[in-house]
């Protein structure tokens, strides 16, 4: 549905998106996840045809976004981080003038907002459709942004920062809105909150210094961090050594490091994958007589991935300190 | 037909703001001060009879003219916002986002304040009526009169829009636009004593008050139709230009 190739955009002479290549197929969703100037924005407008690239190519549904501008835009619903709305207008007037400026024809029109409104649920239990855009809180702006982007039902849903600024309860409102989305349209969203993207992706992109560093499912990612199972262990009733063979010797444990030492002997522990050595583990302590304060496997979370690779990738390109 | 949807939207933004209120008051203000109490600045040495007197010929044509100066404050105002506004809150986002052209989001911003300036101009059919009551006044001449004030108008309304296309600030592209205008009509005359002899006809051939007196004058010029509607597409030529450029910062 969507294909980049060795897109790059410079800004005079700064590198804001540098040489990425992705592909997203019809009916997933997909997030686009960076730290903040990380060329996310960048990316998604020049998708949507507000800004074009330096180099590279980008096509949706087979439109070219450069020589094919007008068709890529009529196939794509766009919600701009921020969510610009003329101030003085009411929500069914903006929606009105978007329908129009979309080319919808004027008896379809009333239809297609009175839709838009109920799914985006401005039109209950509150009906918003003739509040001026001005007054509406946060929440309810981009659920017009939103609403403004589905009128003419694009195939293609590009939704830049959906959830920034929004309250916890409405995050996840609007969490499952792009979930129910996502089943008919294909969505990229950007987002620099990685639980978000996990709830709701099939697909993540981390982008770095306008770099893609990483890519797939949010269980291929999980997968290169954590790597197999790992166990910590905090254990008492004989020298640390002896605790450590004994945790070795149990069926399935590959590695025993102790981490730390002391009153309690803090183990790491390193198994085969897929195997939990948790239970044995108890049952040894306990028919030594061991004293067992803590039993957890650790698993690596997404959040420490992002972080980690984010941070390697700005320490490699930090200048040098004079 | 997408021109006509952004015009609209264009239109209605100014009555929402108090912005057409506070010109449109500036416009009245003006009209009804030249033609009942006439302008007088002893300091500048202007000195200008009320349109409306008696034993005055009965036409708007002393109105006309000096509109024509009002205008290069005027105008300006009411477009610096147009395509600023947009820049500013970012608007311009969604708006290029949609399948639009460059050409018809300027043609629409053009066309809004172009409506705007009709219904301002159109109050002074008032005073036409007030002249009409109390003297006979030609109507050819009138009519060709306005038909000066529209084309003058929309060459005023297109160096606006194309004032307001090169900044977000908005009270830099009023300045920009009452500049340009300035130096269309009052600054040829200086451009001209500058130049050399030989060029200064060429130069003069370039003030839209020469050509626009001719037309309150009541003389049908075909040559002042083609330098208005010229030079009005060539500013919002120019404005669909700067909009384009503005995507590749």
């Amino acid at each position: 549905m969507i294909d980049v190739q060795h897109l790059t955009k410079w800004y005079g002479r700064t590198l804001a998106v540098d040489d990425i290549s992705f592909h997203v197929e019809a009916g997933s969703v997909v997030g686009f996840l960076g730290p903040n100037g990380a060329g996310k924005s960048t990316t998604l407008r020049i998708l949507t045809c507000f800004q074009p690239a330096s180099s590279g190519s980008a096509s949706v549904d087979g439109c070219d976004v450069f020589s094919q501008s007008v068709q890529v835009r009529r196939r794509i619903g766009y919600m701009p981080e921020n969510v610009p709305l003329y101030p003085e207008m009411r929500v069914r007037e903006y929606l009105r003038f978007r329908a129009a400026l979309r080319g919808i024809p004027r008896s379809q029109r009333a239809v297609a907002i009175d839709k838009v409104l109920e799914d985006c649920w401005l039109s209950s239990p509150q009906d918003m459709s003739y509040r001026r855009l001005e007054t509406l809180s946060r929440g309810y702006r981009q659920r017009v942004g939103l609403a403004d982007c589905l009128l003419h039902d694009p195939p293609v849903l590009v939704l830049d920062e959906p959830t920034i600024g929004l309250d916890p309860a409405q995050v996840r409102e609007m969490r499952n809105l792009v979930l129910n989305l996502g089943q008919k349209h294909t969505v990229i969203l950007s987002s620099h909150i990685l639980a978000e993207v996990e709830q709701v992706c099939k697909q993540i992109v981390i982008i770095s210094s306008g770099k893609i560093v990483a890519q797939g499912t949010p269980r291929e990612l999980r997968e290169r961090v954590s790597g197999p199972g790992r166990l910590i262990v905090e254990l008492r009733g004989a020298m640390a050594e002896q605790l450590a063979r004994d945790v070795a010797a149990i069926p399935g444990v590959q590695a025993v490091e102790p981490a730390e030492a002391g009153e309690w002997c803090r183990l790491s522990v390193q198994s085969t994958e897929d195997v939990d050595v948790r239970v044995q583990v108890a049952a040894m302590a306990a028919s030594k007589g061991y004293q067992l304060r803590e039993l957890r496997r650790e698993v690596a979370s997404l959040e420490d991935f992002f972080v980690q690779i984010t941070y390697e990738q700005s320490m490699r390109q930090a200048p040098v300190a004079l | 037909m997408k021109v006509l949807t952004l015009a609209k939207r264009e239109l209605a933004a100014y009555f929402y703001s108090p912005m057409a209120y506070v010109i449109a008051a500036l416009f009245l203000a003006m009209v009804g001060l030249i033609f009942l109490l006439g302008v007088h600045v002893p300091f500048l040495k202007i000195s200008l009879e009320p349109v409306f007197r008696s034993g005055a010929e009965s036409t708007l044509r002393p109105l006309f003219d000096v509109l024509a100066y009002g205008l290069v404050v005027v105008i300006p105002l009411l477009t610096m916002r147009v395509v600023s506004e947009e820049f500013r809150t970012g608007t311009i986002e969604t708006l290029m986002t949609a399948p639009v052209t460059d050409a018809q989001v300027i043609g629409g911003k053009f066309l809004g304040a172009m409506i705007l300036y009709v219904i301002l101009l159109a109050t002074t059919l008032v005073y036409f009526g007030l002249i009409a009551a109390f003297g006979q006044p030609d109507l050819g001449v009138a009519a060709i009169g306005y038909l000066g004030m529209l084309l003058l108008g929309g060459t005023y309304v297109a160096v606006g829009v194309f004032a307001s296309t090169i900044t977000r600030h908005q009270l830099v592209a009023g300045i920009i636009g009452i500049a340009i205008l300035a130096f269309f009509t009052g600054g040829i005359y200086l451009l001209v004593l500058l130049v050399p002899p030989e060029q200064a006809s060429a130069v003069s051939r370039l003030n839209m008050i020469t050509y626009f007196s001719d037309f309150s004058k009541g003389v049908l010029d075909v040559r002042g139709v083609i330098f208005f509607v010229t030079l009005t597409a060539f500013f919002l030529f120019l404005s669909v230009k700067v909009l384009e450029s503005r995507r590749w910062r």
